[in-house]
């Protein structure tokens, strides 16, 4: 009987064991899940397809006379001369291959490269040129999913003999692609790149931390060391408890009201973005400080005062420096989270398309994680990578961030209880 | 004579320090104001500039020698940092007014009786006024189940496997494995919501509407399910919200006292029988508390659902079918170009009130269950 008791105890006890050991491994599994599916997908944003083509930059071809001014280069049919230099590399295959099928082959990017080349040296004009040209994104889909199966829908059988002549001859590459990082948003998939979005993050960023940093750290201070003991400030805690859990998207309808609508701010402009951003930081700013000051020895407060210093400069020198590593911790996580957030900057109107990366945070300007929403939801199957590409992108800043947060604090647990 | 000249230093320091905390509060508020105002960053910097020099400069009689100079000074710093502070509640109240004037816009072009009663949600408004549904439909259950239904899913996912893997942390987990895992867990955390929409709407909506189709075919049903099932919507914001809830439900397990572990398996009580009838009703009060700010979070999460869940509204409880949540709905209200005084954009605030009040509530109540346990285990 109490033997029988016992087993079932000690089944009870490993079965518990196994579940709770169960839930830790379904929580890792899922994370390793998807950290897999995006480095799967996002390693190919990196990369891409190039062929290597002479391009003959004849005024014939190019439909513009042979002395042509710059206003008549900009008319030039550069497509044209592209087809060419295609259709000669790959001949014979090419010569079964309708123009439309050919233009689908390259991306536009080769001929804003030789607009770009043209405008720059007008003696280019009737010589030719060799450029490493990108290949179109179906194109270059095709290259990495398949290169050897027939029947990829996209491309038809005979723009699959062209890549094949193409490759045959050597002039297809794999080359790293800079466009991805330099560039801003496009229509080409194989064009766009993050530019735009990350200086757009960057300056949203940076004005949330100019402003948040200061705020929030004087709240800490007063909440922490001056505040009497009393309703009013106690509501202060609770509202501030209660505006680290508002969802961030109340605060994109708040910057959409008070900002754009009442004081008629830029819409999809960083400036917005990093006052919607600051107002959202500061709650984690004001917690985390109030809580490293609170985890000094009181013996750092009182021997300050003990020494003839004022309540002010005993917080200005022996305990706002002690406590820095920690506000810093704090502010480094606050920056994380503020750099993923996209919903508020969704409602700002940071869902702009932006070519461009803005030169100031008055500039219209997407942002990193919002470039990420964009992608996800455009049709091209091409704009997958991208998007994991710059999702790749987003978690290697943010572990960045974290792996700078986690060594300030080992470094500086010296008041550490 | 050297103390005195010690002291002096001293003093002059003190001053030196107090003028550059002076300018840099005065630059801080001027640019705050200034670019509240709308004026443009360059100019805003350069009166900022100017104004926290001229402050720096003319605080000398306020920090002249004698020590009711300095006292006065300390009182006007303290001051200054009490109206800072004040400004978070200001974020409260321009939230509350900001969504109270504008649903109050919306309440004036659509009943209020309609919008919280009515069961049908398409917001699209016709392009001629006289074409059929030109006023569009309001009606907020539909979103109102979507989103709870959307919820439910999560924290069926989030709840178990996020309390299961604290009381693992705290009973089974060896003291370098525990800090590895709370290392883990903070990286998690720290994922953008939009990374997990995408997960949904890539790899785990395709694969559970490819699933579902496949345990309806063994039992000989064709079944329609789109990629944009609740389900997947749901179960992705539960993964989501997986660490959010373990290390929330990890501070609550280790603030009980060791003397209640210990006096459970001094008694003969294997670990889970400790765990499950000692330690989880002691810690019941905090780990509701982390439910429900976990459920705030739920209701109030957007990207994951905008990826991942329909725009179309549906007034359902069928995990299979496509639901939308309000999150999603104010969304697509708002983005685009239109004006902000249709029926339509304003209808998106009346949904960010009802989301406000409905995560305030839950935030106060999570907070004021944490107290309590807070004062029973401290």
């Amino acid at each position: 009987m109490s033997r029988k008791s016992q087993r079932r105890r000690r089944f009870a006890e490993r079965a518990f064991r196994a579940v709770a050991t169960g839930a830790l491994v379904f929580a890792a599994g899922m994370f390793l899940l998807l950290c897999a599916g995006i480095a799967a997908l996002g390693a190919e944003a990196f990369l891409r397809h190039e062929a290597r083509l002479e391009i003959a930059l004849d005024a014939a071809v190019l439909g513009v006379s042979a002395q042509a001014s710059a206003a008549e280069l900009g008319t030039a049919d550069f497509r044209a001369a592209v087809r060419r230099a295609v259709a000669e590399a790959a001949a014979p295959a090419a010569d079964t291959v309708s123009e439309i099928e050919l233009n689908a082959l390259i991306s536009p990017g080769a001929e804003f490269a030789l607009a770009d080349a043209l405008s720059r040296n007008s003696g280019l004009l009737g010589r030719s040129i060799t450029i490493d040209a990108p290949l179109s994104d179906a194109a270059d889909r095709y290259l990495k999913e398949s290169p050897d199966a027939r029947g990829y829908a996209r491309l038809s059988a005979a723009q699959q003999d062209v890549i094949a002549a193409l490759k045959a001859k050597g002039r297809l590459s794999r080359a790293f692609n800079a466009d991805f990082f330099a560039s801003g948003d496009s229509s080409y998939p194989e064009l766009a790149g993050v530019a735009a979005g990350f200086v757009g993050s960057m300056f949203s960023v940076g004005v949330a931390i100019l402003i948040a940093l200061p705020l929030g750290v004087a709240t800490a201070v007063f909440l922490e060391e001056f505040a009497p003991k009393n309703a009013l400030v106690d509501f202060l805690e609770i509202n501030i408890n209660n505006l680290a859990a508002v969802p961030s998207i109340i605060f994109g309808l708040l910057g959409l009201v008070v900002f754009i609508i009442a004081l008629g701010m830029p819409r999809s402009a960083p400036i917005v973005g990093g006052l919607v951003l600051a107002l959202m930081t500061l709650p984690t700013i004001i917690i985390v400080t109030r809580s490293s000051l609170q985890a000094l020895p009181s013996s750092l407060k009182e021997g300050a005062l003990a020494l003839g210093a004022s309540k002010l400069d005993a917080v200005l020198n022996p305990l706002l420096p002690a406590a820095a590593p920690g506000i810093a911790t704090g502010v480094i996580i606050g920056v994380a989270r503020a750099l993923g957030e996209t919903a508020p900057l969704i409602l700002i109107g940071m869902v702009a398309f932006v070519a461009t990366p803005p030169l100031n945070p008055l500039e219209p300007s997407s942002a990193l994680p919002v470039l990420v929403y964009l992608w996800a939801e455009s049709p091209e199957t091409a704009f997958a990578e991208k998007t994991a590409g710059a999702i790749i992108l987003l978690l290697v800043l943010l572990i960045v961030l974290n792996g700078l947060a986690a060594a300030i604090r080992r470094r500086a647990n010296v008041y550490r209880r | 004579m050297s103390a005195g000249v010690a002291i002096d230093l001293r003093a002059a320091r003190y001053r030196i320090r107090h003028r550059v905390l002076i300018g840099a509060l005065a630059a801080t508020a001027c640019l705050a104001a200034l670019l509240a105002a709308g004026l443009d960053a360059a100019s805003a910097g350069a009166a900022a500039v100017l104004l926290s020099v001229l402050a720096a400069a003319l605080s000398g009689p306020l920090l002249g020698p004698g020590p009711e100079s300095r006292q006065r000074f300390e009182a006007t710093a303290i001051g200054v940092m009490g109206g800072l502070s004040a400004l978070s509640a200001l974020v409260t109240f321009g939230i509350v007014i900001a969504l109270f004037f504008e649903s109050a816009r919306f309440f004036s072009l659509t009943p209020i009786g309609d919008f919280l009663g009515g069961t049908v949600w398409s917001p699209q408004m016709a392009i001629r006024a006289d074409q059929v549904g030109a006023a569009g439909a309001f009606g907020v259950l539909p979103l109102v189940t979507g989103t709870l239904l959307i919820t439910i899913i999560a924290m069926l996912v989030a709840g178990p496997i996020g309390v299961l893997s604290a009381i693992y942390l705290n009973a089974y987990a060896n003291p370098a494995r525990r800090d590895a895992y709370k290392v883990a867990l903070e990286l998690l955390a720290g994922v953008p919501t939009v990374v997990y929409g995408f997960f949904a709407l890539l790899m785990v909506g395709p694969f559970f509407a490819g699933a579902a189709q496949g345990i309806a075919r063994l039992f000989g049903a064709e079944i329609a399910v789109s990629a944009q099932n609740a389900l997947a919507a749901g179960f992705v914001m539960g993964v989501m919200i997986i660490p959010f809830v373990s290390s929330l439900a990890d501070d609550v397990v280790s603030a009980i006292p060791a003397s209640l572990r210990e006096g459970g398996l001094a008694l003969g009580a294997t670990k889970s029988e400790t765990y499950l009838g000692i330690i989880l009703p002691a810690a019941a009060p905090g780990l509701i508390a982390a439910l429900m700010l976990a459920v705030s979070r739920a209701i109030g999460e957007t990207m994951i659902v905008v990826m991942a869940a329909s725009r179309t509204a549906n007034l359902t409880f069928n995990p299979l079918e496509r639901v939308t949540t309000m999150t999603v709905q104010i969304v697509a209200l708002l983005t685009g170009d239109q004006e902000f005084d249709s029926p339509k954009t304003l209808a998106a605030f009346a949904l960010g009130l009802v989301l406000f009040f409905a995560t305030l509530a839950l935030n106060l109540a999570a907070l004021f269950a944490a107290r309590r346990f807070r004062l029973r285990y401290e």
